[in-house]
């Protein structure tokens, strides 16, 4: 589903790259988590799939079926089916949370050329869908994520995906910032959205995440490259060992 | 020989143009306000109080011409249940408007108060015009109070079932209109006064606006949309103690547009809240005047000022919170901010606050600033186009000003206007 082909990227306003040939492909149905010390290009991968600015492709591809997503807006790799969940989520003043949701589940629709879905419809969905990730009703009248706590940004983030149920979802350090009560809801959050026609790639730097949210592959990114990939038990070993081992194995 | 004196000559001018309406019981108040006006001369742009914004198309003796626009889109306040006071190019036109007799409110035109022996207007008309030429001279004011063709006197003694709607409609290209509205509001008593429309190819209106200890006055205004129109308005208001006065514009389009608003806080614990929002594209000038004083213990004041800019479009904004000796326990809140949707725009802030009591509370601020580009990546992320992330963003940046209106469904339609005008020019 997702093909990452030799992707090189650098920094458009200074001479520095940032990826230096990434190769990966995640199947539909399965979870692949991309692990590696501070530096080493998982956020910018996030960001260059989603098309955020600031960043130049010298090299490679990038395809979500087919797709050249480097070719697309960000808007259009959405409506593709791409989702990023922001390490950082963005808060919004003056934009009601719910106005948000629908308005974006309806240009998703729109740009797809579907029905956009009724006022009922939506609210129906909405609410069922939050109250599983136990957001109240005031969390979905305010202003997005504006006066959230950590975890109430990250469960929105959840809300999000769950509402506009995107066939790739990248979620960048998703665990950053919350505590194990919070990580679990959110995970269970994202499990909930496992089925065999959607693919993950989960960002983080810590194992413990990867407890909550079972990868199917596991990738050690360092210096711009996957360096290393394979089962559950390498994040394990991340854990013990930190990633000097892996570094110095690989190099 | 004289001296040349360009101000004099140019204030004569207009002057000449003009006819002082005569007889009538405001006689006095007219013969004041045209001394007034000599002896301050109109507006010139190297004024301090007109630095940023040109005065000549306002003080030339004939009016710039402005197309009538067509609007096709139903006019604002169409779906409230209101009573309609109507205006043809300044005039008060009888037939179009509804009958007068609402319960809790008098309204009467300025040209009938004479008639009645003791009319409570007689003593307020030109009376807040005239004090608030001080400490700031605002001589379209005193020309207005001189020369007003029309306008009305409000009088609300009680609960005011539904708003008073002030029409302003635009016919004649050529149309230069001067009137003059005067609002009493009893104590306790309660009202919303709303206004709409071009009203004409250049305006002057004055509202003085008397509010009783415990009144309460809402007033939300549209200004029209004719591209080409002009207009300068001001609004007086006098708050009496634990009285309310809660005023918001929305200003889209409109070539010129110079809103002063001079309020005085006189009882305790009285609250003004004035806000605007104006969106405007090109050739386009909003200026916000705004003269708050503080002169009575325990009082707030709010200005919420929002102007989205682009094509070259200019916003000013000037306001002022004054806070006399004693005033203490002030509550003062300004903000002015511009949002420019391209670098030709420009927005030109003065924000001011002077103070001669000691515990009180006042805060201001002025920013100018583009669409957030964090926002506007998660918004698109989502997959919401370029275009509709920057209305949202647009919407969400007027929204603490339009929140100033406590009416929703006045709200709502306001709202809707602005949401309207966004689509239209994408």
């Amino acid at each position: 589903m997702l093909e990452i082909n030799n992707l090189h990227v650098k920094l458009e306003e200074e001479d520095k790259q940032i990826l230096k040939g990434v190769d990966l492909t995640v199947e539909p149905g399965t979870v692949h988590a991309i692990m590696g010390p501070n530096g080493s290009g998982k956020s910018t991968l996030s960001y260059v799939l989603s098309g955020r600015d600031g960043y130049e492709v010298t090299e490679g591809s990038a395809t979500l079926d087919g797709d050249d997503l480097l070719d697309l807006d960000p808007e259009e790799r959405a409506a593709a089916g791409l989702f990023l969940a922001f390490q950082y989520p963005v808060e919004i003043p003056g934009v009601g949370n719910m106005t948000f949701l629908r308005t974006a589940v309806n240009a998703q629709r729109k740009a797809r050329g579907e029905e956009e879905m009724s006022a009922a419809d939506f609210l129906k969905l909405v609410r069922e869908r939050a109250k599983s990730l136990k957001i109240n009703a005031d969390m979905l009248k305010r202003p997005v994520n504006v006066g959230f706590s950590g975890g109430e940004k990250k469960r929105n983030e959840i809300l999000q995906m769950a509402m506009l149920e995107p066939k790739m979802c990248i979620l960048d350090e998703t665990d950053s910032g919350l505590d194990v009560d919070a990580m679990k809801l959110v995970a269970e959050g994202v499990n909930a959205l496992r089925d065999e026609g959607r693919g993950f790639l989960v960002i983080t730097h810590y194992q413990r995440l990867l407890d909550h949210i079972k990868p199917d592959v596991v990738h050690i990114m360092s210096d711009g490259r996957i360096i290393k990939s394979g089962g559950p038990e390498l994040a394990l070993e991340v854990e013990n060992n930190g990633y000097a081992d892996i570094l110095a194995e690989v190099q | 020989m004289a001296l040349a004196n360009p101000k004099q000559d140019a204030t004569e001018a207009r002057i000449a143009g003009l006819a002082l309406p005569q007889g009538g019981c405001l006689q006095t108040a007219r013969r004041e306000a045209l001394a007034r006006l000599r002896e301050m001369g109109l507006p010139q742009r190297r004024d301090e109080y007109w630095k940023y914004t040109r005065p000549d198309t306002l003080t030339q003796p004939v009016a710039m011409p402005a197309a009538v626009f067509e609007v096709e889109e139903e006019p604002v306040f169409n779906d409230l249940d209101r009573l309609k006071v109507v205006f043809v190019d300044g005039v008060y036109d009888a037939d179009a408007s509804d009958d007068l007799e609402v319960e809790g409110v008098q309204i009467d035109r300025i040209a009938d108060i004479c008639g009645q022996d003791i009319h409570w207007a007689k003593d307020l008309y030109g009376v807040l015009e005239a004090k608030g030429q001080n400490p700031v001279e605002r001589p379209l004011a005193a020309l207005n109070t001189a020369f007003a063709q029309d306008g009305v006197a409000i009088h609300v003694q009680g609960q005011v079932s539904k708003p008073i709607s002030l029409i302003y409609i635009h016919e004649s290209e050529t149309s230069d209109a001067i009137l003059h509205h005067v609002v009493r509001v009893e104590p306790g008593a309660e009202a919303t006064i709303l206004e709409n429309g071009p009203a004409a190819a250049r305006f002057n209106k004055v509202m003085e606006i008397d509010i009783a200890d415990g009144g309460k006055l809402h007033h939300v205004r549209a200004q029209g949309r004719d591209h080409e129109r002009r207009a300068a308005t001001h609004m007086f208001a006098r708050l009496g103690a634990e009285s309310v006065f809660k005023s918001f514009t929305l200003t889209a389009n409109g070539v010129l547009t110079r809103n002063e608003v001079v309020v005085e806080l006189t009882g305790d614990d009285a609250v003004a809240h004035v806000a605007g929002a104006c969106v405007g594209d090109g050739d386009f000038l909003h200026d916000d005047t705004v003269f708050i004083t503080h002169d009575a213990v325990n009082c707030e004041s709010r200005q919420v000022f929002k102007k989205v800019l682009r094509n070259g479009a200019t916003g000013v904004f000037q306001g002022k919170i004054l806070v006399q000796p004693g005033a203490q326990k002030t509550d003062g809140y300004q903000i002015s901010q511009s949002l420019l949707l391209d670098d030709d725009s420009q927005f030109l802030a003065k924000p001011e606050l002077e103070i001669y009591a000691d515990d009180v509370a006042c805060s201001h601020g002025s920013t100018s600033g583009a669409i957030d580009e964090t926002g506007m990546f998660y918004l698109r992320s989502r997959g919401i186009p370029e275009a509709e992330a920057t209305d949202l963003l647009t919407l969400a940046f007027l929204a603490e000003a339009v929140e100033e209106i406590e009416d929703e469904a006045i709200a709502a339609d306001i709202l809707s206007r602005l949401e309207s005008w966004l689509t239209r020019r994408r």
